[in-house]
């Protein structure tokens, strides 16, 4: 649009009263219905097989029958089971799921951090002229992929398939996370110190210090604060993942809850959940003080 | 003219070993202690994976995947099992996003000077749906709604209501203030400001804090089956307990190719609203 300047700048508007300026007329309609209603009309034929599928029939919960089991079971929730030898039962218990996480989590760590190092491509020599060469591109897609498998495949899963080797227990657990998360870990642990400065790091590598150092001197001072705060995310994540464990026999809190689930023990059930809210509860807290301090 | 003045620093006091006042330092010895005393408490075995007919019995173990079941009216089924936990996990998350909708509202301070009574509680109800994981909702949905895949569709409802009610509650306090003020000045009601002037500003977050949730709930459905809420995960553990390990690594690619193409639909759907 060219611009005029001087005092002829404005276009010669015809003089006109205000009242004769034709009165600016909303559209009554919302000018984008097609669209909307076409949208809308699509989702529910989508939603329509997704309804039946999965038998969504909740006016089945209300009738005579169901609705008086439920009561039983909830009415039983009160008060909750809080005999001392209960609760120590689900004290051991608790520490058990903690204590599987938290192994999980390590084992993890240690194994997502080569990964993370590898699938990166931040830390990449050959791609500081341009293109990243092709043995290097081969080698990080290789990993990225074994990342995705690692990840894709359930904890539960992973669960399964080991205890056939190793028994029934926590060993079964603790490896069935270290897995599912080192995929998880390493994927996002890649691609936080993708999207952090690379600059210092390129210097670094440009000058010819190895990868480790780049990484340590370059990398790592920046990303520290978002690599924790994500690993904490994922502690927490890993221990509602070792009670979902529990109920295919890697002990704890999960183990627990499907007992007392099958002998209809609404009491036992009601303080186990709060402890899970408990637990969660504090994992929260802890992640919240662990990112102020770490700003 | 003077010389010129030397400054001088008051001499730095030597370092400490260890601060007692780190609170960093603290909180790194705790991790350390935790991690120690898990390892230590756990009876964890794993000799077992080094005995000699450990790494026989782990080859023999997976040679019986192969070959996968194929057999058209196996994957017939393998594909009614697909489809029921894509729709378990489609419609749960559709649920929860609508509840979690709802929910934000009175979880959010809405403007800074909103007096968000209901905020903390609304709060603690959010994370207890947040702390019961999907497989625990399950079970207890079990007893009330049966087996069957509605379980763990409200199961998921559930768990991912928490979750998202949480993120929206943020997503909201946090969106830009001017619009919905510029509004209040002029004497709006709050529901009018939500619709025009905070939701059109939050909502592509929200979608994709739903999309995100979306990818999650498709790994929790295949594994909701175990427990017997329908889907592929039921088909695994039934396979599994009957040691039809063939069946049980087609359940595995399928679970795998399902989880991926869902992985994908919403990296696309996220992919073209960045663009837009």
């Amino acid at each position: 649009m060219p611009m005029v300047h001087g005092p002829h700048a404005l276009p010669h508007l015809p003089l006109q009263s205000p009242r004769r300026v034709a009165p600016l007329r909303p559209p009554r309609q919302d000018p984008a219905w097609r669209g909307r209603l076409g949208m809308a009309v699509l989702a529910l034929a989508l939603l329509w097989p997704a309804l039946q599928a999965s038998e969504f029939r909740p006016w089945e919960m209300l009738d005579a029958h169901s609705l008086s089991v439920a009561g039983r079971f909830l009415a039983g929730f009160v008060p909750p089971a809080h005999g001392s030898d209960f609760l120590l039962l689900v004290a051991q218990a608790t520490w058990r799921t903690v204590a599987m996480a938290t192994c999980g989590v390590s084992l993890a760590l240690l194994l997502a951090l080569p990964l993370a190092l590898l699938a990166s491509s931040a830390l990449s020599i050959s791609s500081l002229g341009g293109r990243m060469a092709t043995g290097p591109a081969v080698l990080r897609l290789a990993v990225r992929t074994a990342l995705v498998v690692l990840r894709t495949v359930p904890e539960l899963v992973w669960a399964l398939l080991f205890v056939r080797v190793v028994g029934i227990g926590p060993t079964a657990g603790v490896l069935a996370i270290a897995l599912a998360y080192a995929g998880m870990l390493g994927k996002v642990f890649a691609e936080i110190l993708e999207s952090s400065d690379t600059v210092p790091a390129r210097v670094l590598l440009g000058n010819g210090s190895g990868r480790l150092q780049a990484f340590f001197y370059g990398l790592l001072p920046q990303c520290a604060a978002e690599l924790t705060s994500y690993l904490v995310y994922r502690w927490e994540c890993a221990i509602r993942s070792s009670v979902v464990l529990g109920f295919v026999g890697a002990g704890g809190l999960g183990q627990r809850m499907d007992e007392s689930m099958k002998m209809f023990a609404g009491a036992e059930v009601a303080t186990m959940l709060m402890v899970f809210v408990a637990l969660v509860a504090l994992a929260d807290a802890l992640s919240t003080a662990l990112r102020r301090n770490l700003r | 003219m003077n010389a010129p003045a030397i400054v001088r620093l008051p001499p730095r006091p030597p370092a400490a070993l260890a601060r007692l006042r780190c609170l960093s330092c603290w909180i790194v010895a705790a991790v350390i202690a935790l991690v120690v005393a898990s390892f230590w408490s756990l009876d964890l075995r794993w000799s077992a994976f080094l005995e000699p007919d450990a790494r026989s019995s782990m080859a023999r173990f997976l040679s019986e995947f192969f070959p996968p079941e194929h057999a058209p009216r196996f994957l017939a089924s393998l594909l009614a099992a697909a489809g029921e936990t894509l729709a378990m996990s489609a419609l749960g998350t559709l649920l929860a996003a609508t509840a979690a909708l709802v929910l934000c509202l009175p979880a959010a301070r809405t403007y800074p000077a909103a007096r968000g009574l209901l905020r903390q509680p609304m709060r603690f109800v959010l994370n207890a749906l947040r702390a019961v994981p999907e497989l625990v909702w399950a079970t207890l949905l079990l007893v009330i709604a049966g087996l069957g895949p509605m379980a763990g569709t409200l199961a998921l409802a559930l768990h991912t209501s928490g979750v998202l009610g949480r993120l929206f509650a943020e997503s909201i306090e946090n969106a830009p203030p001017d619009a919905g003020a510029a509004l209040r000045i002029q004497g709006t009601g709050e529901a009018r400001i939500f619709l025009y002037a905070t939701l059109p500003q939050v909502a592509p977050q929200l979608l994709s804090y739903t999309l995100y949730r979306w990818e999650n709930n498709i790994r929790a459905a295949t594994i909701l089956g175990v427990v017997g809420a329908g889907g592929l995960g039921q088909m695994l553990s039934f396979h599994l307990s009957l040691f039809q390990m063939g069946k049980v690594a087609s359940d595995l690619g399928a679970m795998l190719l399902l989880v991926l193409a869902v992985d994908l639909a919403s990296y696309l759907v996220r992919r073209r609203m960045a663009q837009a």
